[in-house]
This record gives C-alpha cells, sequence and structure tokens, in this order.
C-alpha cells in the first residue's frame, strides 16, 4: 500500500545532492509538517557535505523549536557541529518582516527621507502588524540570501520554508501585484499632491481624479488620506528598487537551480490544498520537484484486513476470552482504515497529477523537535522505495 | 421555543470566531458548531474567509458564491446558511452601505482603488472580512432596526491561530491610524463588538506538542489583546484501546507475546511471529501516542479556559461525521 508503488517517486537524494540545486522552496497548507520537512531536508544536505541555510518564513518559532535554536533573528546563525564530517555546514534563519522593510527603506532612501518614513505612523502599522506584509518581505529575504551566497559563497543552498495556508502564494503574487499598482493611476493619484500641490494636480491628472478625490476623502477622511499620500510619496524611491528586486526574484524561483516542493499531509484538505498549489506553480511555469507527504500511517501487518482484524476482535469479544489481543486487532483494524483512507487520498491526488513524484516520511508516535527526529524524516525522505 | 443546547451556555455570544493551528480540523469544526447551534430551530451562519472553499467541500454542495445560501439542517430543524466572503464584494457592499457611492464605485475600480485596497494594501483584506462579519451579527430581520436579529449566531472560520489576534486586532491597528472620522467610527464599532461577551473566539486543538503549545499562546496573546477566549476544543481525540497496568506494558514493550499468540488462535487467525510483533508494535505506538495525549491535555488545563472533546473518527470526516461532531459539542456544552 506503500504510495510510491503506484506513484513515479520523488527523487529528494538526487535533488538534494545535486550541486545545480541551488533554492529548494517548500509550499504547501498550515500544519502539513513544512517547516519540518525544510529543517529536515536542510540538516540532510548538510550532512551530506553541502552548505545549506534555511529560512523560515513562519511567524511561530517552530524551525528554532525544531533544531534546538532557542533565539532566531534577521540573519543566518550556523547550527554548531552540524555537517561538519562531511565538509558541510548548516546556517538557520527566522525572517523578521518589519526589520527587513526597514533595512530596505534605509538603504533605498537618503537618511533624512529613511528617518521620516521609518517614523511615520503609518509605516509603522503597515511593516509590523499587517497581513500580506510577510510574503513581499520573503520574496526579499530571499533574493538577499541568493546574492549573499554569490557574493561570499557562505552556502550554496537555500531551503526556504514559505508562510502557511493560501497566503503563500502571494509570494508568487507580490512583483505582479507591486508592478500593477506602480504603474497605474492610482498611485499618481495618491502622489499628485505631494508632487504639485493644491488644487493645480487635476489639471496634469484628468478630471476623473476629482471625482475618485471626493470619494477618498468621504470614505478615508481628508486626515487619513493626506497621511495616505505623505507616505507614498515618501516610499516612490523605496518602490522602485523593491519591485526591481521582487522581479529578480521571481526570475530567480523560474531559473534552473531553483526547485519548488509541495508538502501535504495525508488528509483530504492537505491535499486539497498541494493539487491548488501544483497547479498553481505549473501555470507560473515554476520548476516544481514533488510532492512530499508527511505522516504516512504504516503497519508490518498489511496482510490481516481491517475487516477479518474486527471480525477477530468480536469474536473474541464474544467468547468473553483474550481481552488484550481483542483490543490489539481492533487497533489494527483502526490503524488500516486509516491506511486505506490515506492511499485513496494519494490515489485521487495521482490521477488528477500522474506525473507529479511522491515521497513520504510516516507518521511517528510523537512529535519531531530534534536533530535526531529530523534525521528520520530527512532519512525517510531521501530514501527511494522502488516497487515490491 | 425549544433551544438549542449549545445556546444555553453561549447565550450572550452572537459572533463564534472559530481558529485553530493548520491541520488541526478547524474548518470542520466550525460547521460542526455551526450545526450544534442551528439545532432545535435557530438561525445560523457559517462564513469562511480564505478563500478555500472549504465548507462547500464539507457540505457536498457547489462552490459558495458571495451570497448566503443554506447548506444543512439541523438537528430537530434549524438551518445553517453558508458564505465563503470575497473582499472585494465586500467592500463594494461596504461602501453601498454606508456612503451610497453608485457610479463613483466604478471610478473608483477604474482607478485602480479597489485592487489596490483588496490585494496590494497589507490590513486592508483583514478590515474588510471583519467588517463583514461584524454586519453579519449585527445585521436585523429584513434590515429594520429594533426587528429581530436575522442570525441568532455567526460562525466565522477564521484566519489560524498564528494570525488570529492580528486579524481581530486589526480595527485597533486602524482606529490607531485614522484619528477621526468615518472609518474610525466603524473601527471602533467593530472592536466594540468583538472585545465584548457577544463574542467568543474558539480554539480547536490536537493533542499534540505544537497545536497544544499554538493554543496556549493564542490565549495569552487573545487575552492581552482584551479579546475574549471562548472554549479549547479538542479535535481527535484518541479513545484508548489498553488502559492502566496493560497501557504501561504496551508502552515498554512488555506485553506478553504468548498470551497475544493464544488469542489469534482463539479468534481462528493464523498467528506468526510477525504477526505478533506487528501489534505489538502497534500497542506500543498507541501507548505513545495515548501518554502524549494526556500530557497535553494537562498542559491545556493550566489555561482557565473550557474544553470540549471531539471523538477522533478513522475513517475521516463526511456529512454524517459533522452531525456527530455537532451532537458531541451539545452535550458536553449542556453538561
Amino acid at each position: 500500500m506503500s504510495p510510491t508503488r503506484t506513484m513515479p517517486p520523488f527523487d529528494v537524494q538526487g535533488l538534494l545532492s545535486d550541486p545545480d540545486t541551488r533554492i529548494v522552496v517548500c509550499c504547501g497548507s498550515g500544519g502539513v509538517g513544512k517547516t519540518t520537512t525544510a529543517a529536515a531536508l536542510a540538516l540532510h544536505a548538510a550532512e551530506q557535505g553541502r552548505r545549506v541555510c534555511v529560512l523560515t518564513i513562519d511567524p511561530a518559532r517552530r524551525l528554532a523549536q525544531s533544531i534546538g535554536l532557542s533565539e532566531l533573528d534577521n540573519t543566518p546563525r550556523q547550527i554548531p557541529g552540524v555537517g561538519l564530517e562531511a565538509g558541510g555546514a548548516l546556517f538557520a534563519m527566522m525572517l523578521d518582516m518589519k526589520r527587513t522593510f526597514d533595512e530596505i527603506v534605509e538603504q533605498h532612501a537618503d537618511p533624512q527621507r529613511a528617518e521620516q518614513i521609518l517614523a511615520n505612523s503609518f509605516y509603522q502599522t503597515l511593516s509590523s502588524s499587517f497581513a500580506g506584509t510577510q510574503e513581499y518581505m520573503a520574496m526579499e529575504k530571499l533574493g538577499q540570501l541568493a546574492r549573499e551566497a554569490e557574493q561570499t559563497g557562505e552556502w550554496d543552498l537555500i531551503v526556504v520554508d514559505t508562510p502557511p495556508s493560501r497566503s503563500a502564494l502571494d509570494f508568487l503574487d507580490a512583483p505582479e501585484r507591486l508592478g500593477s499598482f506602480l504603474d497605474g493611476r492610482f498611485i499618481r493619484f495618491l502622489m499628485a499632491p505631494a508632487r504639485v500641490g493644491g488644487r493645480a494636480y487635476m489639471k496634469i491628472v484628468g478630471t476623473g481624479f476629482s471625482i475618485v478625490s471626493g470619494v477618498m476623502t468621504k470614505i478615508l477622511g481628508a486626515q487619513l488620506l493626506n497621511d495616505l499620500q505623505t507616505l507614498v510619496a515618501g516610499l516612490d524611491s523605496v518602490f522602485g528598487g523593491f519591485r526591481e528586486r521582487a522581479e529578480q526574484t521571481y526570475s530567480l524561483l523560474q531559473a534552473p537551480g531553483t526547485t519548488f516542493v509541495v508538502v501535504a499531509a495525508p488528509e483530504a484538505d492537505a491535499l486539497r490544498e498541494a493539487s491548488y498549489f501544483v497547479e498553481r506553480l505549473q501555470s507560473d511555469q515554476m520548476p516544481l520537484g514533488g510532492l512530499v507527504v508527511n505522516r504516512m500511517h504504516t503497519t508490518a501487518a498489511a496482510d490481516l484486513s481491517a475487516e477479518r482484524a474486527a471480525g477477530a476482535a468480536e469474536d473474541l469479544h464474544e467468547q468473553k476470552a483474550h481481552t488484550l489481543t481483542a483490543a490489539l486487532l481492533q487497533l489494527h483494524a483502526n490503524t488500516m482504515r486509516v491506511i486505506a483512507r490515506e492511499a485513496h487520498l494519494l490515489e485521487r491526488f495521482r490521477g488528477a497529477h500522474p506525473a507529479v513524484g511522491v515521497a513520504s516520511a510516516p507518521a511517528l508516535a510523537g512529535d519531531v523537535h530534534d536533530l535526531p527526529g529530523l534525521r528520520k524524516v530527512g532519512a525517510a525522505l531521501t530514501q527511494i522505495t522502488h516497487s515490491a | 421555543m425549544a433551544l438549542s443546547a449549545a445556546s444555553s451556555a453561549w447565550d450572550a455570544v452572537r459572533l463564534h470566531v472559530v481558529t485553530g493551528k493548520g491541520g488541526t480540523g478547524k474548518t470542520t469544526v466550525a460547521a460542526a458548531l455551526a450545526l450544534a447551534l442551528a439545532s432545535g430551530g435557530q438561525r445560523v451562519l457559517l462564513m469562511e474567509v480564505e478563500g478555500r472553499q472549504g465548507i462547500a467541500q464539507l457540505f457536498d454542495v457547489p462552490p459558495l458564491p458571495y451570497d448566503e445560501r443554506r447548506v444543512a439542517v439541523a438537528k430537530g430543524g434549524g438551518d445553517v446558511f453558508a458564505l465563503a466572503v470575497d473582499p472585494e464584494a465586500a467592500l463594494f457592499e461596504y461602501l453601498d452601505m454606508y456612503y451610497r457611492l453608485g457610479r463613483a464605485g466604478k471610478a473608483l475600480r477604474k482607478i485602480g482603488a479597489v485592487e489596490f485596497a483588496t490585494t496590494v494594501a497589507p490590513g486592508v483584506r483583514d478590515v474588510l472580512l471583519t467588517g463583514k462579519a461584524y454586519e453579519a451579527a449585527r445585521r436585523s430581520k429584513g434590515g429594520k432596526r429594533g426587528a429581530k436579529l436575522a442570525y441568532d449566531a455567526v460562525v466565522l472560520d477564521a484566519p489560524p491561530t498564528g494570525r488570529i489576534t492580528r486579524f481581530l486586532n486589526v480595527n485597533n491597528e486602524v482606529a490607531g491610524i485614522a484619528k477621526v472620522g468615518p472609518i474610525r467610527k466603524q473601527a471602533d464599532s467593530i472592536m466594540q463588538l468583538m472585545r465584548s461577551r457577544q463574542t467568543a473566539v474558539h480554539l480547536v486543538t490536537l493533542l499534540e506538542e505544537m497545536p497544544t503549545q499554538e493554543t496556549i499562546d493564542g490565549v495569552s496573546e487573545l487575552t492581552a489583546a482584551g479579546l475574549p477566549a471562548g472554549s479549547v476544543l479538542i479535535n481527535q481525540v484518541r479513545k484508548p484501546a489498553l488502559r492502566g497496568e496493560t497501557l504501561r506494558a504496551a508502552g515498554k514493550n512488555e506485553l506478553d507475546a504468548h498470551e497475544i499468540e493464544a488469542g489469534l488462535k482463539a479468534a481462528g487467525l493464523q498467528s506468526h511471529d510477525g504477526l505478533v510483533a506487528a501489534l505489538l508494535n502497534e500497542a506500543h505506538d498507541h501507548a505513545e501516542r495515548i501518554t502524549l495525549e494526556k500530557a497535553e491535555r494537562r498542559r491545556l488545563r493550566s489555561l482557565d479556559t473550557p474544553t470540549i472533546d471531539l471523538e477522533w473518527q478513522p475513517d475521516g470526516i463526511d456529512l454524517a461525521g459533522l452531525y456527530e461532531l455537532a451532537d458531541e459539542i451539545n452535550t458536553q456544552v449542556k453538561a
């Protein structure tokens, strides 16, 4: 009943040991073990001699927990001792979105203007507490790490964990959204008064703007609109640089050397989301490596079916004997039912995406939160089980 | 009037927000809660905001449009309506309701202001989505002032635990930016509802380390933000197959293999070493899992929040399973 028997295998080992593999992006819905997968792949590659940097974007400090780091800041920190024997190394970092945003501002605006922007209350809210900012900043940070890899050679493989749920796709949308905003008429509307002042700007940008201006003032109030306009005008130079870099990162994602790994758990929701991710990546022409399915249930007694086990348990109940064996048989019947359900769900995925390779890791009874646990997951994912 | 069992403990609550770490079954539990609240003749609206169409999948109906549709009839009568909120549609609805913009709305779209608000500008989506939940929870029948409420309860399938406080608190951020004006007024009204006894934020969890940790963190973040934590719904609770000394022995790999062999023979199964070893191994994993669940439950007890257990269903959740979960919720809330 192993999924790899009916599906093309996903050669994770080959992917990680290929020196041409430079970036591995793990995506998938929340709670499927994405962070664990990213950390396990990074650890495995490092212990096989690669110099790896793993970037987590998730706000929960899960990666930190799973690799035994108590603190992760916005710069990669080397994990002592890991990969040394094989000549590899492991660095880990967690995205600090506000810090990343601040750095872009400081880099692209002159000091005086940067100071004004950083002090703007609208900016502070935008950069620290709104959903969405994270995805934009993730893009930026990945680009930075890739450039650092080229310049310093500190690492030659970057493994990225993406934000949970569908918003992970905003990661792909960021450049286009920014582009259409920056090329659009709305930004000209937002910036016009700051540049021209007074009502003169209407002559420049057209009368349609007066309607919009009226409506916006009515909705937002004059003061809020003014704050927004001041911020956008101030961020003008920053936006340009940010967009250019977002576009670079986007092409980096499409370039040879990058591989997307879709992560799922063997649950209906998670696999439906995985399908969605696969389709989305294909339509964006992003290179898809394969599907990783975590927490697959397994048994060493697959030839005793759920029905026979449950029937036998019932027999024993009627005999009012061997309660222990009856309990174990009932337990086994449940396990077999879970295995059947998982196999069925994977089969459905395969029907929709026959060409996508699959690698799987078994469900462990306990949680994975240390290096030995991650090694187990890494070993399972990189082991190709050939048809029996 | 027949009151639903669940509403007797949550009498004052109009807006039930359901959050949970990804993979804990948040949408399933939100749907079961809606069924539980509707049972006995109530009208309940179940809203989703993440564009996943999870509700349609659960109730086995076509994808939901931006329209409130009846998706299920609860036990003892009562209706569950469902709505998949689309931020853009919510924006126009909001503008229409409060500003009667008419054609000016079109100008906003043409210039790109709508796209900016719903996709580029961070946070605006959350403002629109929470705004819609507020509107639905406060709506009266036929839109008349003083009339009965359109829904007895609204259940919001909200973003995951890691984001929930930020999501619900977004109007507080807005209030920080807009010092005066209509947006400020709206933001203040929404925050007032969110922080009142009319709102309960329920957290769905599994008895596993990380979901439990996120739940504990989630409750303290909500509390710190002045948002009311409701119940912790523990999903997929395993019934122990072994108890007491037997469970301990299974965990230590000390079960008697001969006894199992004899049991298999008595049941007419062909026993062999491989089978016995496999069963012992499954018993060991089960014991480890039960021990872990007990430890996680102890951690959850450190919270003041009441808990509701939802039993694990090995075949997954179908429509019949949802009704079972709804029954479990009603029984425990009544108790």
